[in-house]
């Protein structure tokens, strides 16, 4: 099969009028006789339901929650991006979508991204009628902030809460089409696997966290909106629900995989306190708008921070990279964290953390200034730390944030499976290789709010109102695989618990595929994954049955998939031997170790297509074209 | 800084909605003060799972305070004794060492326990669902800056849109009553020019909801704010009383 993504022909800015304009219809009377699988319920999922809904669709929203609201987009803090110039300060959807190419190291489709600049200022529009309560200049109008190193103030926020806002408003549309009798929710229920039927994706089984019943769900079309897999790495800034396992079971049922091994590593994070932690908080990057990151010049300095000389300091970004500064892209200041954590230079207990110090920005425009500014983010570093970052300087780690892979998907947002969707976190299509501060919100509201509701609305036009029949073969086959692993994983009756496995396959990503990756370290993950996977089949621990609510059990099943995603993770990065934003190779850098990106032989996205049980899956490649961005190296100096 | 404690849990043991349930005994640690209150039932949970016991039952997510997915009753206390602070927030270091800590599920007519602290809270989205919106269609919206809105204002709404829907509220109101949270819902809209449109009939299907979900009465005991993580004011229930009177003066087809 060729990987076609349907990009629509024309100049860049009227690809995606010109594809509305060709895009089949479906009447109103008619949109009622099908019926859409919505899985997942942040910002994609509910803005998605909530959009199909209006539309006439009949929409069945699954979540893992007690409720629709608490999808993880609700954690996001800093803001959500938009063209609108309304600071005057030279934005446009141009600026907006350059920015995003480039700042994506050049591996996102030129097309998808464009599209997402120009729906960004409707996003704005909409999210503002819904009554989200951006933050406001005190002539009435709406504010904007720079953020993660923008030229221009593009950003819109609402304190550091943007994502909980926006959700809070899609979730609102969505309980509109509930009381309408166009959407039924199902919380605390989890997805277990896709079903293809007729080659084309007819409904998903699912499991009732409660009650442990399985049940076969029949639609015309089915979206994954289910986020991200940077659990995988046991510790992330994820919420601890967040999980693979629904594009995992897409991408075995025949939906491909693209870039996997795309993690941001954010820079800005709480570092590890030790032994028990179960997740990682970040801290928003705006405070680097303001704070100097620094270690001891002395590699194993152990001397509290107001000991050492401000001489004995090195501000290794401002020193490195005068132009931005402490305000470089993500992937580039955590990996100067690493490497002067690795020089022995790393400050706390674990030696695994920088300082990020806001003692001059208080000096320069006092605490009031500054607490106006971030006083939510100290109170919530105080919470968890026990320390007060305005007496003595914050401490800050690198952790796993975001996946910019995820299921390929084409200008349509469609996989290769005829009838799934994937959105947001879940699909890998706009952000390449890197993300840029305040984009995920903003890519979750254009694919459910905009994009989606035309496309889909144009396959089912295409494919006929025939209802997939629950009866068929395909559903009882998912079916009884499903339950037949569960029966297997309780069976096991080990010795070692399912956070235990999970603390360990963490461990060695973090170690081999995370920050810095190569050849060596690659292949010998491979080879340990295996081990891992083996005795977590063979030595697993789950108490309890399945006809009843079995939180471990829940996470066995995450887990093991997790354990079969981390082998596809590190083979796509084995593959990619090149640099490029996050996915920092050490066979490929420059004299002054930046990254090196080989653009003649990976300018591409590379998708993974599923071959089987213990077979190495197949590499698929979708050449990246570059006609209105300039392909060049980024540089921060 | 950093120091290791030991505590003795008293947890509350249920394993359905109309089964009996009881209290359970654990000790634990010495464990490190820098973990979070869920951070130690983990630790508890693994414990329990090695001896072949039943792991406790509980809800989280973000472990940030912002999903409002956690929540327990801390020795009498909704989300513990921190002020401001979600049960995930709420750290090891505020407690003694040797201190007993009495855990159990938020109790609510409208919050059946599904299993040890987990209950079902789907009542609150039922209020929600009844009004608890603008609406507006995707694709219909203005200029966002078409409408000016007072600085002030937008920071006032946030205010009361903060709620993250756990439930602490009807926990602590001796009514069980969800009054704060339908308050600071009404007060988010109502405060907004776009909620305008809508304003007499949401709080009328609201208020009914509400009481049709089988949450208790508000006496203005105040339990609820005090306990509320995100520290939503009372003066939001005065709004939603005014917001109340108002709909009930108003014409029947009235803004």
């Amino acid at each position: 099969m060729l990987l076609d993504a349907k990009i629509p022909d024309g100049p860049l800015a009227d690809k995606w009028d010109n594809h509305l304009a060709r895009c089949r219809l479906m009447a109103p009377a008619n949109r009622r006789r099908y019926e859409i699988i919505v899985v997942g319920a942040g910002l994609a999922g509910a803005s998605a339901a909530a959009s199909l809904a209006e539309l006439g669709y009949r929409v069945k929203v699954f979540c893992l929650q007690d409720s629709p609201r608490r999808g993880h987009s609700i954690a996001a803090q800093g803001g959500i991006n938009a063209a609108k110039n309304y600071c005057n300060d030279g934005d446009s959807i141009y600026r907006l979508f350059h920015d995003t190419v480039k700042g994506g190291d050049f591996r996102a489709r030129e097309a998808n991204v464009y599209r997402l600049a120009q729906l960004s200022n409707r996003i704005i529009d909409h999210c503002v009628a819904q009554g989200v309560p951006f933050a406001r200049e005190y002539g009435g109008g709406l504010a904007n902030r720079s953020f993660g190193g923008a030229q221009v103030s593009r950003t819109f926020y609402a304190r550091g809460q943007t994502g909980q806002q926006l959700l809070l408003g899609a979730h609102g549309a969505l309980l509109r089409q509930v009381r309408q009798g166009r959407i039924t929710i199902y919380p605390r229920h989890e997805m277990l696997d896709l079903v293809v039927a007729e080659g084309r994706a007819s409904g998903i089984v699912t499991r009732d966290l409660i009650s442990g019943r399985m049940t076969r769900h029949a639609a015309h079309a089915v979206v994954l909106a289910t986020g991200g897999y940077g659990n995988v790495y046991c510790l992330s800034t994820n919420a601890r629900a967040s999980n693979v396992t629904a594009a995992f079971r897409a991408y075995k049922k025949g939906a491909w995989f693209a870039n996997p091994c795309f993690v941001q590593i954010h820079p800005t994070c709480i570092p590890v306190h030790g032994a028990g932690q179960s997740k990682l908080t970040l801290m928003s990057e705006s405070l680097r708008n303001d704070g100097r990151v620094w270690v001891p010049r002395k590699s194993g300095d152990r001397r509290p921070p107001a000991q050492i000389p401000e001489a004995e300091r090195d501000y290794y970004l401002e020193e490195r990279y005068p132009s931005f500064g402490n305000l470089v892209p993500r992937d580039v200041a955590s990996r100067n964290a690493k490497a002067q954590c690795d020089l022995f230079k790393g400050v706390g207990e674990s030696g695994l953390a920088v300082y990020l110090d806001l003692a001059d920005a208080i000096q320069r425009d006092g605490r009031t200034v500054i607490d106006k500014k971030y006083g939510n983010l100290f109170e919530m570093y105080e919470r968890i730390t026990g320390v007060d970052p305005t007496r003595e300087p914050m401490m800050i780690s690198p952790a796993v944030h975001y996946t910019m892979g995820g299921l390929w998907v084409d200008y349509n947002l469609m996989t290769t499976v005829p009838g799934l969707f994937a959105l947001g976190e879940a699909n890998f299509s706009d952000h390449g290789a890197n993300r840029l501060g305040a984009s995920a919100l903003m890519q979750g509201l254009a694919d459910g709010y905009f994009i989606l509701p035309p496309t889909i609305g144009a396959y089912l036009a295409e494919t006929g109102g025939q209802h997939p029949d629950p009866d068929h073969p395909a559903f009882a086959d998912a079916e009884v695989q499903a339950a037949t692993r569960l029966t297997r994983l309780l069976g096991i009756k080990g010795r070692r618990s399912v956070d235990d496995f999970h603390r360990e396959l963490g461990l060695l990503l973090w170690d081999r595929c995370g920050m810095a990756r190569n050849e060596a370290g690659l292949r010998e993950a491979l080879a340990r994954l295996a081990a891992i996977r083996d005795a977590f089949w063979g030595n697993v621990l789950i108490p309890g049955g399945k006809e009843e609510l079995n939180q471990s059990l829940e996470r066995a099943g995450r887990v093991a998939d997790y354990l079969e995603f981390a082998e596809l993770m590190v083979c796509d990065a084995l593959a990619r031997r090149e640099s490029c934003g996050c996915h920092f190779r050490e066979e490929s850098q420059t004299e002054e170790n930046e990254a090196l990106r080989d653009d003649a032989n990976y300018a591409h996205v590379a998708a993974w297509e599923y071959a089987g049980e213990d077979v190495t899956p197949r590499r698929h490649v979708e050449p990246l074209a570059f006609e209105n961005v300039h392909l060049s190296r980024r540089n921060y100096k | 800084m950093s120091r290791s404690i030991t505590l003795t849990l008293k947890i509350w043991r249920q394993t359905g909605p109309e089964a009996p349930g009881r209290f359970e005994t654990h000790r634990i640690g010495p464990i490190s003060t820098d973990l979070s209150f869920l951070e130690m039932l983990d630790v508890l949970n693994e414990e329990l799972t090695l001896a072949g016991k039943t792991p406790v039952a509980f809800d989280h997510d973000c472990r940030e305070g912002i999903c409002g997915m956690c929540g327990a009753v801390v020795n009498g206390e909704p989300h513990g004794p921190q002020p401001a602070t979600t049960l995930c927030q709420l750290h090891l270091r505020h407690f003694k060492d040797r201190q007993t800590i009495v855990i159990e599920p938020f109790r609510a007519r409208a919050f059946p326990i599904v299993r040890d602290l987990v209950v079902d809270r789907t009542s609150l989205d039922a209020i929600l669902i009844s009004g608890g919106y603008i609406s507006v269609n995707t694709g219909g919206a203005p200029e966002a800056n078409s409408i000016p809105v007072p600085a002030a204002r937008a920071e006032q709404a946030l205010d009361a849109a903060q709620c993250i829907g756990c439930g602490a509220c009807v926990a602590a109101c001796p009514n069980a009553a969800a009054m704060l949270f339908a308050a600071a819902k009404v007060s988010h809209l109502a405060l907004l020019p776009q909620g305008e449109p809508e304003r007499t009939s949401r709080v009328r299907t609201m208020v009914a909801a509400m009481d049709g979900a089988g949450f208790g009465n508000c006496t203005n005991v105040g339990a609820c704010a005090a306990a509320c993580p995100k520290q939503i004011s009372l003066a939001n229930i005065a709004r939603l009383n005014r917001e109340f009177l108002r709909a009930a003066l108003a014409p029947e087809d009235g803004g």
